[in-house]
């Protein structure tokens, strides 16, 4: 089986989030950069999961600049057997799964994963494109996988139950919370990434589809308002006439 | 300007329809591509929304990712759309990025807020899981946009409503449901306007009754924080935050949970919070609306109890 996990960087899970350049541009100061953890705990984890339970090959691609380089290796310390890395700034997803896809389209993967989506653009939109572009099918937001013979079994939560879907190769998957534990990297595997392949390839030429004009913070909270354990009728009747919620 | 809407229905109009129409009419003339086999009654109802022409394709009933795309792609080459718009839920997170790579189009997904006023054509989403909100600017003459759900407030426009078949076969896709197993009939968290939580402050799985029964008082759906998805005490589908489901329902009820800067990124949309933590000084406080310092299970059937109270006093 060849599966191919799309990675990308994206700020710490604690970091505060602030902006510079007449608030255009994310504040780097004191950031510490992880991969992206839908594409680290769930998609990579299970499709290592899968090539050690029954062979083939993992490899990471990622559209980046080197500064994605080290979450690239964190990556293939897990586990993966190489990695690409498409080397562009990856500002829109179109852009980004066009460069995927153009890579992609000729090394017949089993399997292409993303995570859900990332959590600094939040987008979910890789996944499907990849698969439009790539013609194959979308099962997005799975949170499980089985693979027995030329099919795979996924599940994902749908509106008022759980789905199971069946699907033969290849085909496209986004992961969501489930499908797999995460691994903390030990010392061989650090080892090891150092000399696994990292191929840095150029970009292919495509157009921007969109921008983003500018970043804001969401307004602050103007002060919490405390009630006595003993005044639920009160907060009852606030949520009803205040603020209208119930 | 041709906007095309893509909306699914069961058996009876969803909030999500009625926003995605309501977003569609501030942009043009309203068409709306659907599926399945909700009767012409239900569809016409959303002519109450603005919706001028709806196209109906009977012949599939579940939102097969390929074959709803290509319906979606016939109807935008039929109507000449500009605009395709759908709700940012699990069907569309499928879908949208399909129609838009197909037409190479840009795609906002997870829209907060109609265009701003402005010659570029900008729209507001939450990024950085809700810590901060970009506008994001799409340069394509198509666009396909997706809307967060509880983010438009639905607005009546009756208008004369035609419903036509789409004949034509799609063929099927190449992925298919075997089986759906049901979780109950409660509102999905993700569209759930009155949400009641609970963290490792309950002690244990065996406590939630509290949770529940809150919960059922108000008709919210519940959900929980991380660790407590982590150790089992609740099911996965159930965890909100950073690293599982964004919520932004018009009400919020944390007890029990101190506040992690992962879990207030996941639902510091949520238009009122309410926080119940015996700890004085736990963060969450300064995310909340009202706080009341105090053992959940204490103050939590005090508050069902009020709840049930004002209830009746309604009827």
């Amino acid at each position: 089986m060849k599966i191919l996990v799309c990675i990308s960087k994206v700020p710490d899970t604690t970091s505060k989030i602030n902006f510079v350049d007449n608030n255009t541009k994310f504040d780097e100061n004191g950031v510490q950069y992880i991969v992206n953890p839908y594409d680290e705990w769930y998609a990579l984890v299970r499709a290592l999961e899968l090539v050690e339970a029954s062979g083939g090959t993992v490899t990471t691609i990622t559209v980046g600049t080197s500064s994605d380089d080290p979450t690239i290796r964190k990556a293939l310390a897990i586990g993966a057997n190489d990695a690409v890395r498409i080397d562009a700034d990856p500002t829109d997803s179109f852009f980004v799964a066009k460069q995927i896809s153009e890579y992609a389209k000729n090394e017949n993967y089993d399997i292409v994963m993303t995570g859900k989506e990332t959590i600094n653009y939040n987008g979910a939109q890789i996944g499907g494109m990849l698969a439009e572009l790539l013609d194959m099918p979308f099962v997005s937001l799975a949170n499980k996988l089985e693979v027995n013979g030329a099919k795979a079994t996924l599940e994902r939560d749908v509106q008022g139950g759980i789905e199971v879907v069946e699907v033969d190769f290849p085909f496209v998957l986004s992961a969501s919370k489930g499908m797999a534990e995460q691994r903390i990297p030990n010392m061989r595997g650090i080892m090891a990434a150092r000399t696994k392949p990292l191929n840095v390839i150029a970009p292919t030429d495509h157009k921007k589809l969109t921008s983003v004009v500018k970043f804001e913070l969401p307004a602050p909270k103007t002060g919490c308002k405390y009630l006595d354990p003993d005044s639920m009728d009160e907060l009852v009747e606030l949520l009803h006439n205040e603020t209208k919620v119930i | 300007m041709s906007v095309l809407v893509f909306v699914e229905i069961k058996n009876k109009l969803s909030k999500a329809a009625k926003e995605a129409i309501t977003y569609g009419k501030n942009l043009g003339e309203v068409n709306v591509v659907t599926y399945g086999n909700a009767s012409n009654e239900v569809l016409s109802q959303m002519g109450d929304y603005g919706a001028k022409n709806i196209f109906v394709y009977r012949k599939i009933n579940e939102p097969n990712d390929q074959v709803v795309s290509k319906l979606i792609l016939k109807a935008v080459e039929k109507l000449n759309s500009e605009f395709i718009l759908l709700s940012q839920d699990q069907t569309g997170k499928s879908i949208g990025p399909r129609v838009a790579a197909k037409l190479e189009a840009g795609h906002i997904s997870g829209a907060i807020s109609l265009p701003e006023a402005s010659d570029d054509f900008t729209v507001k989403t939450n990024v950085y899981s809700g810590k901060a909100i970009a506008y994001v600017c799409v340069h394509s003459d198509k666009k396909v946009i997706s809307i967060l759900p509880n983010s438009i407030q639905p607005e009546e426009n009756k208008v004369d409503v035609s419903i036509s078949e789409f004949e034509e076969d799609l063929g099927n896709g190449r992925i298919k449901t075997v089986d759906l197993k049901p979780l109950g009939d409660g509102i999905p968290l993700p569209e759930a306007e009155l949400v009641v939580s609970a963290g490792r402050g309950l002690k244990g799985p065996e406590n939630w009754g509290i949770v529940e029964d809150l919960a059922k008082s108000l008709g919210a759906t519940t959900a929980c924080s991380r660790p407590v998805a982590d150790i089992g005490w609740r099911p996965h589908h159930e965890h909100v935050g950073q690293t599982g489901v964004a919520i932004r329902p018009n009400l919020y009820i944390a007890a029990g949970i101190s506040g992690a800067i992962q879990h207030l990124a996941g639902v510091n949309g949520s238009k009122v919070i309410v926080v119940i933590n015996t700890d004085p000084e736990a963060p969450f406080f300064k995310a909340a609306d009202y706080g009341v310092v105090g053992d959940a299970f204490e103050v939590l059937p005090k508050l069902t109890a009020a709840i049930n109270n004002f209830k009746a006093s309604q009827r």
